[in-house]
């Protein structure tokens, strides 16, 4: 058996297995399809409208108010949403500060220099076009279809995508996998096969013990957790938090374990150890579905808790207590998967070793514990086929991270390298809704793969740092003045949501749908793009499930019964499980014929160096990464981020509240500004700690210009899973400088 | 007809949703607010404690405000709300000088502006924006008189507290401990 293909093929399916659709209709295919799209309804021809947010990957669906003079008002939860139960968060009710920004991008823009100076010039929308048209056909003819990559977080990536396997070229990449939840996905796959994907399966709502680990629910603002986390604190549920940093978190936990940086999976293989030894397990559910437990008892007797203690700095009884919790609560407990998991470059194995404490106290498909997703089944319109591409993004991993199930941004990224000898050079990158400069660690690396490309397209609503690399900007307009893509998330039952415009595009900013089928023309791919409007499509795929946009526009939501009446497993009931054993694999025997460890073991990772701290960074409520970064509302609340030392570190230091300090790496990187201390008992003495996405250098956002200091400058260190990429960036040391000088 | 508000500290993480959706339903503009986030964090690592509160106007039974006001523009509403009669104002500051929660501000336009538990949504039916909003559902709202109503069931079950007691303001704001 090859094992390996049927990892992929396996994964695969996890990834889109419930997505039905296409194929069905082949009667219309290649034509292109005329309808009238003057018979829709507009923006103004309602008192409100219905949107799904966009300044997170949530994708809450809610309504928009405008005012007396047509202003855009306020924004609230539909009460239909699954995702958001009719409250949004504080970036989804300050989502309008996106549409008022005043220093938003207004028209295309040329550049005239080099790239990194943001010197542009105004263009038409078709000159933008014209350019970019030549330059990826001269890319194509030179290097092929396959030497263009598309790295995208927001809805407008499906339309480039489309253009991007319409030309030929599989390069279709978010930095939402390989630094941030992609080791999840793959641990979760090996073990269960399936994966975790968003919103998260987790059933918090039920849950009589939840595990976070590292996982700060509350900070970063992931609405149907957070709701439902506050949900299981008023049913009396047991939180424990793993964590070096007195998360808010923490802050509502019955117990808050103050692990040592880099060690969580020493605690994880001792509280296997402990459930396991003293029999706390859920024997007839592993016995049923589990595959390798003896194998996974040996191996786990080496980790004791005692062994533990000097390890993670943890009490032998702190480990002892908590693991009687979980299993006390059992099955109705949830060791959480978190979502940005991209830490130490073990990170498929720590989330390997989660997913088997999850099989060992039999919470996965079951209340309380994890439960089994559903999804609307929308069908596409039948495109023609697509090129086939000779090379894939695979082809420029060089045969490594095979078990990666989508592709990865920092790969991509790497190929684009002017060193880069594996065969597969990237020479065109069209870049929509992502700062790469603040998602992709070591920016040094970044800029050098940058600097030699033959064309970078930036599609963004702001100014952020990418634009300024960029040979063109084509300004998009912001989610509240577009039409994008039917929102077809997983939850508990299946729902649809629309997102429609609440007002016409300010400036001249256009939605990125419009500007992927202007480019189709401009590269006859026309074919590929058979709706005039984003409207008709949407309208063509409600009819295909019973609703129309009609209908839709007055309810934005349509939830819909599951098909199968499997949320949860049943009494005795048997599973097929996706992996190659059709059993949970406790040892997984994918990853041992990949050549890696089929059981997760502990590794130390580098430690600080004298006067050095960890860098930790995380999220705040009232920010996503950078996007928020300039939000009028958003930065009323918080306009720059701190640095949180502990008192014993700053009396060392002599380091006082509210003073600025620079910073300096590991590597000499020194931070371009400052950034303010807050002394706080919060974080441990080996660590400090800052909120992610600030310290922004591009001078067009006078908000957020220089505020705080951004992380990710910080990090060049980066430790690569070897199972599938992802990019480990906890590893990085910072100590304090007084100035900025770089020494002679 | 009492309103009163209680905000449980165990559920609210302080993301400060109240505080934008409170901007955008009453329009205050930014650089302002009429609500706010305190969170007050006790102990030595690892033995801490943090507790995080959603603030606002108390709407005291015994106002200070309400006393000090030289026109009359600061005044119990229905329900024992206190508001502000922007057209009475004449912006003196009196009030804000004398409120113990620090609850009020000149707005740029030269009034006082405060907290109004969004008499306008309650009139309909409504919440306030806040409690309405709020992903943890911290926020309950409703008639002390009323011994059905969301707030006066809570404060039946939890412990609770109020800010400054000694203040003798005989607060409407409630906190669940």
């Amino acid at each position: 058996m090859n094992s390996r293909r049927q990892f992929l093929k396996i994964s695969s399916l996890s990834a889109a297995g419930l997505i039905f659709g296409g194929g069905l209709l082949d009667a219309f295919a290649n034509n292109l399809v005329k309808t009238n799209p003057s018979h829709f309804k507009g923006p103004f021809d309602f008192t409100r409208t219905p949107t799904y947010c966009e300044v997170c990957f949530w994708k809450c669906a809610g309504w928009v108010y405008k005012d007396e003079n047509g202003r855009i008002k306020k924004i609230i939860g539909n009460n239909d949403d699954p995702n958001c139960n009719g409250r949004f968060c504080p970036r989804g009710t300050g989502g309008v500060g996106m549409y008022n920004d005043e220093d938003r991008l207004k028209t295309p823009l040329i550049r005239t220099e080099e790239r990194g100076k943001q010197t542009f010039r105004e263009a038409t929308w078709d000159e933008a076009f014209e350019y970019i048209a030549q330059k990826l056909k001269k890319v194509k003819s030179e290097h092929g279809a396959e030497a263009i990559t598309l790295f995208s977080h927001g809805s407008g990536g499906k339309y480039f995508g489309n253009l991007l396997k319409a030309m030929g070229s599989n390069n279709i990449t978010a930095p939402s996998y390989a630094q941030c939840r992609g080791p999840r996905e793959v641990a979760f796959i090996s073990t269960f096969g399936q994966g975790i994907n968003s919103p998260e399966n987790t059933d918090i709502r039920d849950t009589k013990c939840l595990v976070l680990i590292g996982a700060h629910i509350g900070e970063n603002m992931h609405n149907g957790q957070v709701q439902e986390m506050s949900d299981a604190i008023d049913k009396g549920a047991t939180i424990i938090t793993v964590d070096p940093r007195f998360s808010t978190a923490a802050s509502k936990s019955k117990f808050w374990l103050p692990i040592k940086p880099a060690t969580d999976m020493a605690l994880l293989l001792t509280w296997m150890n402990v459930i396991i030894n003293e029999k706390l397990y859920d024997k007839e559910y592993v016995e049923r579905h589990c595959y390798g437990f003896d194998q996974l008892k040996e191996h786990v007797q080496q980790y004791t808790p005692e062994w533990a203690y000097g390890v993670t700095t943890l009490k032998p009884q702190q480990i002892r207590e908590t693991a009687r919790a979980m299993a006390n609560a059992a099955p109705a407990v949830i060791v959480h998967p978190g979502r940005h998991v991209t830490w130490y470059g073990d990170d498929t194995q720590r989330l390997r070793a989660v997913a088997i404490l999850n099989a060992l106290l039999g919470s996965w498909g079951r209340r309380g514990g994890y439960y089994n997703p559903d999804k609307a089944h929308v069908p596409h319109y039948k495109l023609p086929d697509f090129p086939k591409p000779n090379k894939s993004w695979r082809d420029a991993l060089g045969g490594k991270y095979n078990l990666a199930d989508l592709a990865l941004a920092s790969g991509l990224c790497d190929a684009s390298m002017p060193s880069h000898e594996l065969g597969h050079k990237i020479k065109a990158w069209i870049v929509n809704g992502t700062n790469l400069i603040n998602t992709l660690p070591n920016q040094a690396k970044t800029i050098e793969a940058i600097q030699a490309l033959d064309l970078i397209a930036v599609v963004d609503t702001m100014p952020m740092e990418i634009t300024g690399y960029a040979d063109v900007v084509l300004p998009e307009c912001t989610y509240l003045e577009r039409y994008d893509s039917l929102r077809v998330s997983q939850g508990r039952e299946p729902s649809v949501a629309l997102r429609m415009p609440a007002v016409e595009p300010q400036y001249n900013t256009k939605p990125a749908y419009w500007m992927a089928r202007e480019l189709a023309k401009k590269l006859d791919l026309l074919d590929y793009f058979p709706f005039e409007t984003l409207e008709e499509e949407i309208d063509w795929e409600l009819q295909q499930i019973g609703s129309s946009l009609e209908e839709m526009q007055k309810i934005g939501v349509k939830r819909m019964p599951r098909e199968e009446d499997d949320l949860y497993f049943t009494e005795g009931e048997n599973v097929e499980f996706g992996t190659n054993t059709g059993k949970i694999e406790l040892y997984s025997t994918a990853l041992a014929e990949e050549g890696f460890e089929p059981m997760p073991v502990y590794t130390q990772h580098p430690e600080p160096q004298e006067g050095f701290y960890r860098l930790i960074y995380g999220r705040a409520p009232m920010h996503t990464f950078s996007r928020t970064a300039n939000n009028p509302n958003l930065t009323d609340l918080m306009d720059e981020n701190t640095l949180w030392v502990n008192p014993k570190v700053a009396k060392e230091w002599g380091l006082k509240n509210d003073q600025y300090v620079y910073l300096e790496n590991q590597d000499g990187i020194i931070s371009d500004f400052s950034i303010k201390v807050r002394v706080t008992e919060r974080i441990r003495f080996d660590s400090v700690y800052m909120v992610h996405g600030f310290g922004h250098t591009d001078k067009r956002m006078k908000r957020c210009f220089g505020k705080g200091v951004s992380d990710t400058q910080l990090i060049s260190n980066v430790m690569t899973d070897p199972i599938m990429g992802g990019t480990g960036m906890r590893g990085n040391f910072v100590t304090f400088r007084f100035d900025n000088k770089k020494e002679a | 007809m009492r309103y009163a508000m209680a905000i449980d500290t165990k559920k609210c993480v302080g993301c400060s949703d109240c505080v934008v959706a409170c901007q955008t339903e009453n329009d205050v503009p930014i650089g302002y607010c009429r609500d706010w986030v305190v969170e007050v964090m006790d102990g030595t690592y690892p033995q801490l404690e943090l507790e995080i509160r959603s603030e606002r106007c108390n709407h005291c039974e015994n106002s200070p405000c309400v006393r000090c006001c030289p026109t009359g523009a600061s005044h119990y509403n229905e329900g024992g709300i206190v508001l502000v009669e922007k057209n009475k104002c004449i912006g003196c500051s009196a009030c804000i000088t004398s409120c113990p929660y620090d609850a009020r501000f000149v707005h740029p336009e030269g009034y006082v502006d405060k907290c109004t538990f969004c008499l306008h949504r309650v009139k309909k039916g409504m919440q306030p924006s806040c409690v309405a909003v709020c992903p943890t559902k911290c926020m309950y709202f409703g008639d002390l008189d009323d011994p059905r109503s969301d707030v006066s069931m809570v404060l039946k079950k939890r412990k609770w507290k109020t800010l400054i007691p000694e203040a003798g303001t005989k607060p409407h704001l409630y906190f669940l401990i």
